[in-house]
């Protein structure tokens, strides 16, 4: 999944709003939609978190306000709670430190390439995010070559990278490398490239130039890409299981064998409010010592 | 080595570019393999099995076709929903501003499994039947926030002079959405559906949690990642991705070529436009 290109056009005319009935006519389907089916889940989902079992019956549960379920999940599933939040920050650390260039350059460097650069960076969205996946297995394989390389350099504990964390930190990375690019070049897209210049005659060394001016001019977009990054890489169960073993299973996974395959409702409705709780925390403590509140 | 130094910004975008197509390199070429064993990830012999034979392992086609249908549907009701949210947000003013922004702006950052999980405990304390049905429905749900920041960023770069300019040519409201506004927001409208069919088209995990017993083209894969995925995913993917890229290459750059001519022109003659505005 890929957010939308940013439009490269500057221009934003204010409108002048009208106010009428025709207003709520239109945003009253797609708004009830997303009411019933985004915003009352959470409430079933909730509730479903406090059922108890029904004595006797497996797979079966009654509505109760059983509040001792959280506790109960949260401590059997603590390592791979904390494992999915240490993956995730890895992976968004990565994303950004590739995907910066990347942006910079389409931003002020691309030229008549710029259009060409953006299509192909949401561009590997169009092949299966399974598959793509699954492609690393290729990559990452024992008797390949980056194994090998980095063998050679004795960097790896286990000699190896398939079926360890490494790989699945590196699937992170990869999967959600279009979702940090796109918000980081719409934020440096907006800086003038006249202060850059400015910076430059008024003797400011290149690093200079970016530790002052470009790096909290893009803050915002960066803001944007690590949340966009960090979140879905969070939930992610897909890289862990393709590339990772039994060691290295994430939250995504628990919830997903818990909800499908133990139907244990509650346990896995339990884990998913808390995993969407603690990331609210997370997102809110992060934009505020950020200072970009407006940015929601 | 002087080369590299001064193009390093340049070689480092390239090869982050690179970066980003290498799985995709492997997938395509492991469609022309021939596996050794059940594990199609490594190479062996050139074949062309994958490709004259593509329906021939059964379930591929069938799940395919039950992504594309299942996308086309979302997306038309996604499309349609999300252009109306969009249309209200930047050309109406209403009470609770606030609450739609945040509505729409959530199902975006929620992680997909919280997604499917919750719509999961929707159906099941409903003892609504799992199936297409309820795909299609977490389906529009997620592809109305894309179409509506798509649509919305589309309608803010719309110059409303164009339309005043309808008006005071008598054109009714009507004529003027019809004649005016549609031709000018189509593009975005089209951008949006081919992103919502394109996210709907691969999306596994909300998907997997609301199919029941539908087999959906990536729950295919999903299974199949178990047992050994068949050549033939590899070249339906592969097929999926050219196609997919050419549309958007071919709509991207006709696009862009036939706007500058306009905006050459209105450049050339501002007059033409000027002179019809409302001197207010």
């Amino acid at each position: 999944m890929v957010a939308a290109v940013p439009s490269t056009s500057k221009k934003n005319v204010v409108v002048a709003q009208r106010k009428s009935r025709t207003g709520y006519f239109l945003l009253l389907p797609g708004m009830t939609w997303l009411a019933i089916f985004f915003a009352i889940p959470f409430v079933t989902l909730f509730m479903t978190s406090l059922q108890a079992p029904v004595p006797g019956k497996s797979g079966q549960y009654t509505p109760a306000f059983q509040l001792s379920n959280y506790p109960d999940a949260i401590i059997e599933y603590f390592p791979q709670f904390l494992r999915s939040f240490i993956y995730a920050g890895i992976a968004t650390a990565l994303a950004l430190l590739i995907a910066y260039p990347l942006a910079y350059f389409i931003a002020f460097k691309a030229g008549r390439w710029r259009a060409l650069m953006l299509v192909l960076v949401i561009a590997p969205s169009f092949a299966s995010f399974l598959l793509r996946t699954y492609a690393w297995k290729t990559i990452l394989a024992d008797e390949g070559f980056i194994t090998t390389f980095f063998n050679y350099l004795h960097l790896l504990p286990d000699d190896r990278i398939l079926n360890t964390g490494i790989a699945v930190v590196a699937g992170l990375t990869y999967n959600f490398l279009p979702f940090m690019i796109l918000p980081l070049y719409a934020a440096l897209e907006k800086i003038d490239p006249r202060l850059l210049e400015a910076s430059k005659d008024l003797y400011a060394s290149a690093f200079a130039t970016f530790r002052k001016v470009t790096w909290p001019l893009s803050l915002p977009g960066v803001v944007a890409g690590t949340l966009l990054t960090f979140i879905p890489a969070t939930g992610d169960y897909i890289n862990s299981e393709l590339l990772g073993s039994t060691q290295d299973r994430m939250i995504g996974n628990v919830i997903q064998t818990n909800f499908i395959e133990f139907r244990d409702y509650p346990t896995a409705s339990a884990l998913s409010f808390a995993l969407m709780a603690a990331i609210l925390v997370l997102v809110f403590t992060y934009i505020r010592r950020a200072g970009t509140e407006d940015l929601l | 080595m002087r080369w590299i130094r001064r193009h390093i910004l340049a070689v480092v975008a390239v090869l982050v570019l690179v970066y980003l197509f290498i799985p995709i390199a492997v997938v395509a070429v492991l469609s022309f393999n021939k596996p050794e064993g059940k594990y199609n990830t490594s190479w062996n012999q050139f074949s062309l099995d994958g490709w004259t034979n593509i329906c021939g392992v059964p379930g591929v086609c069938d799940s395919f076709m039950i992504s594309v249908r299942i996308g086309l549907i979302s997306t038309f009701f996604a499309t349609i929903l999300g252009t109306m949210i969009a249309f209200a947000l930047v050309r109406y003013r209403f009470r609770g501003r606030s609450t739609t922004n945040l509505l729409i702006f959530l199902p975006m950052t929620t992680p997909e499994v919280v997604m499917g999980a919750s719509l999961l405990a929707l159906f099941l304390n409903l003892r609504f039947p799992l199936g297409e049905l309820t795909i299609m429905i977490a389906h529009i749900m997620f592809i109305i926030s894309f179409v509506v920041v798509t649509v919305k960023a589309r309608l803010q770069g719309m110059d409303p002079r164009l339309e005043e300019a309808a008006r005071d040519l008598y054109a009714g409201p009507r004529a003027a959405f019809r004649y005016v506004t549609l031709p000018l927001v189509a593009p975005g409208i089209a951008g949006a559906a081919l992103l919502g069919f394109s996210l709907s088209f691969d999306d596994f995990i909300i998907s997997f949690f609301n199919a029941g017993t539908v087999v959906t083209f990536p729950i295919y894969i999903w299974g199949a990642a178990q047992r050994g995925i068949p050549v033939q995913v590899n070249a339906l993917a592969t097929l999926v991705f050219v196609v997919a890229l050419l549309i958007v290459l071919i709509t991207q750059f006709v696009g862009s070529r036939r706007r500058k001519a306009l905006e050459n022109e209105i450049s050339q003659n501002p007059a033409n436009i000027d002179s019809l505005l409302p001197r207010s």
